[in-house]
């Protein structure tokens, strides 16, 4: 059996998403290749390369791939599966955008989001906003699967598989490339970092939200995310989303200020290995999934956390 | 220009889904179901392209039981003109709807389909993206903004890091997200009108489709519960927890 993972990059990194998808695909065959596809990506492909494990790194340049353009990776990817039985690509808005249209393609159903490989045909994946794990068995011949990435090790470094490249196929001819605007951070990524400090409603402005949150993941060296309600009122961007339609983060510590925890929240951070909740609120559902709570107000509760931090040499 | 709206009848969203205890799903007698809500906000696009007098008519498909009807109702009151109820007691999955779906778009011809980017049930994230390959259409998915211009559609897409916009060429298939619109509220008068809306009812079997199930569901199961922790009196207690007793810091 062979397995491709198709790598999430930004053409100079590889993500650490894809490391964790590497292990993942591991578990179903020892021959597992990575393909990076975008533009200019030289860079990536050689990280690629380094993933313990890892047979051999694919690389397609064109401007579609470059661009994400789903088509073009359907047009790539669909005559490479004759030389594999399985994909995986982390469950990232792209690996949501391409692989479906690939599954298609071949015939197959998707295996979306697993979360555990059970065996070649065997996997888990959460349902209903993560209140029900499914254990399901695949009948097809090739698989097509994405990857809650957040709750798979990431493999290590210090491989040195070989590079090949392969042809980039023809630009999409109905769909085109217009624009992107990227939020700039110099903070962790929300879906790789140790620690992430997610604000909501509560912060009841966006000047509120970066005076407040902004600083506390700064000194906790955290990614910053936040409740449906607060990227609603535009209080933070769509990115900081966290939950069943937004990003699904399993950090060491989970900070959740003035968020209630609606079942759509929890579904994107429950998996968090310690969290911690900031609600006025005795009765806010958070504190029932937080390991500690403190009941108070933000505007008091914050600077002193930020004091405590402080002096406890943060 | 005919839009079609695929719609989906789940499990309300504010309803906790409980998983049976013999583990083979979960429990759905006697709970609220409603339209799922992705494609409330797809009915939603779809009518106000009718109202800018972008589209002509909007037509809502769903695939599912009897009741499924009642979805469809739903669309209608919001101001949907037409409803095709595609039955089947068996959940074909996002593979399946596709077929289903690209065979009733065979017939009916529509310039755009908009649909959910996902239904809350099985949390696939996949329909739409499949019926595009399976039509050779473009896609535009998790749309935050649609514009439609001619034979022309730019869609500015939420992705991770940001937004995107693509031009596709029509006819197109477009998935929503959570902040395309704010779905109205269907009026009393318009609920009454709906009724008399016609809905064309149809055997799945009739499209003469491979909808046969590719995965098997061994079983369902609940998943490990987190036990609340500790409230806790002060910032200071908090911060010598996180460094003492769970080692985060
Ligand atoms: C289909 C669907 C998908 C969804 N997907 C998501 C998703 O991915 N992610 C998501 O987050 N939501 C999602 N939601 C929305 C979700 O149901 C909730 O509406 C949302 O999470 C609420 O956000 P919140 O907790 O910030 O706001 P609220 O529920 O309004 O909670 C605000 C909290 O702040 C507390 N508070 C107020 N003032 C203070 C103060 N001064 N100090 C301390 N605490 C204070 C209040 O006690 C309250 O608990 C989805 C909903 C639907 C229907
Ligand atoms: N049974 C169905 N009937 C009609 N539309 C469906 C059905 N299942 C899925 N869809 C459409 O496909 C979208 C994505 O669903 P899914 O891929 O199942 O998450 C939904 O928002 C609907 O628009």
């Amino acid at each position: 059996m062979a397995v491709l993972v198709i790598a999430d990059h930004d053409n100079a990194h590889v993500r650490d998403s894809t490391h964790k998808t590497v292990t993942a695909a591991l578990k179903l065959s020892g021959d597992v290749d990575v393909l990076v596809a975008g533009k200019d990506c030289g860079a990536a492909a050689q990280q690629g390369a380094k993933i313990s494990g890892v047979r051999k790194v694919l690389v397609a340049e064109s401007d579609a791939l470059g661009q994400g353009v789903a088509e073009a990776l359907e047009a790539l990817v669909v005559p490479l599966m004759a030389n594999y039985d399985a994909v995986l690509t982390p469950a990232t808005s792209q690996g949501k955008n391409i692989a479906p249209r690939i599954a298609a393609r071949l015939d197959v159903a998707q295996i979306s989001e697993i979360i555990e490989v059970v065996d070649e045909s065997t996997f888990v994946r959460p349902i209903y906003a993560g209140n029900a794990l499914e254990t399901v068995r695949s009948s097809d011949a090739k698989k097509v699967i994405t990857v809650r990435s957040s709750l798979f090790k990431a493999a290590a470094e210090g491989g040195a598989a070989a590079i090949e490249p392969i042809e980039a196929p023809a630009a999409p001819a109905k769909v085109r490339f217009v624009s992107q605007e990227v939020v700039k951070s110099d903070r962790p990524e929300l879906a790789a970092a140790k620690i992430v400090v997610s604000g909501g409603r509560a912060m009841g402005s966006a000047e509120e939200f970066k005076r407040v949150i902004e600083p506390l993941a700064d000194k906790l060296g955290a990614a910053v995310g936040a409740s449906r309600a607060a990227v609603d009122a535009g209080y933070a961007p769509n990115d900081y989303q966290v939950g069943q339609t937004g990003k699904v983060v399993a950090p060491d510590l989970y900070v959740a200020i003035g968020i209630s925890g609606a079942i759509q929240h929890l579904a994107g951070m429950k998996d968090s290995k310690v969290i911690v909740a900031i609600n006025k609120d005795a009765d806010a559902p958070i504190f029932q999934v937080a390991d500690y709570g403190l009941v108070a107000d933000y505007k008091a509760a914050v600077p002193e956390l930020m004091e405590a931090l402080t002096q406890a040499g943060k | 220009m005919k839009v079609l709206v695929p719609v989906k009848r789940v499990i309300d969203s504010n309803v906790k889904a409980r998983v049976k205890s013999d583990q083979t799903g979960v429990d759905l007698a006697n709970v609220k179901m409603s339209i799922n809500p992705f494609c409330e906000i797809a009915v939603e696009e779809a009518v106000r392209l009718k109202e800018k007098g972008v589209a002509e008519e909007v037509v809502v498909v769903s695939i599912g039981v009897a009741q499924a009807q009642e979805t469809l109702r739903t669309a209608l009151a919001m101001g949907a003109d037409r409803g095709v109820l595609v039955q089947t007691d068996a959940d074909p999955g996002p593979l399946g709807v596709a077929k289903l779906l690209k065979a009733v778009i065979d017939e009916e011809s529509p310039k755009l389909v908009l649909m959910g980017k996902q239904a809350i049930d099985g949390d696939n994230n996949a329909a739409g993206q499949m019926l595009a390959a399976l039509l050779g259409w473009p896609q535009a998915t998790f749309a935050y903004r649609i514009e439609i211009a001619g034979e022309k559609a730019t869609v500015t897409r939420e992705v991770d890091g940001g937004l995107q916009t693509l031009e596709l060429d029509l006819p197109a298939v477009i998935t929503a997200d959570l902040r395309l619109n704010e779905p109205r509220y269907a009026s009393l008068p318009n609920i009454m009108k709906a009724k008399k809306k016609p809905i064309d009812v149809k055997e799945a079997a009739s499209y003469g489709v491979d909808i046969a199930p590719r995965l098997t569901v061994l079983k369902v199961t609940e998943p490990p519960k987190r036990q609340a922790g500790v409230k806790l009196e002060s910032a200071a207690d908090l911060v010598s927890k996180l460094k003492n007793e769970a080692g985060v810091l």
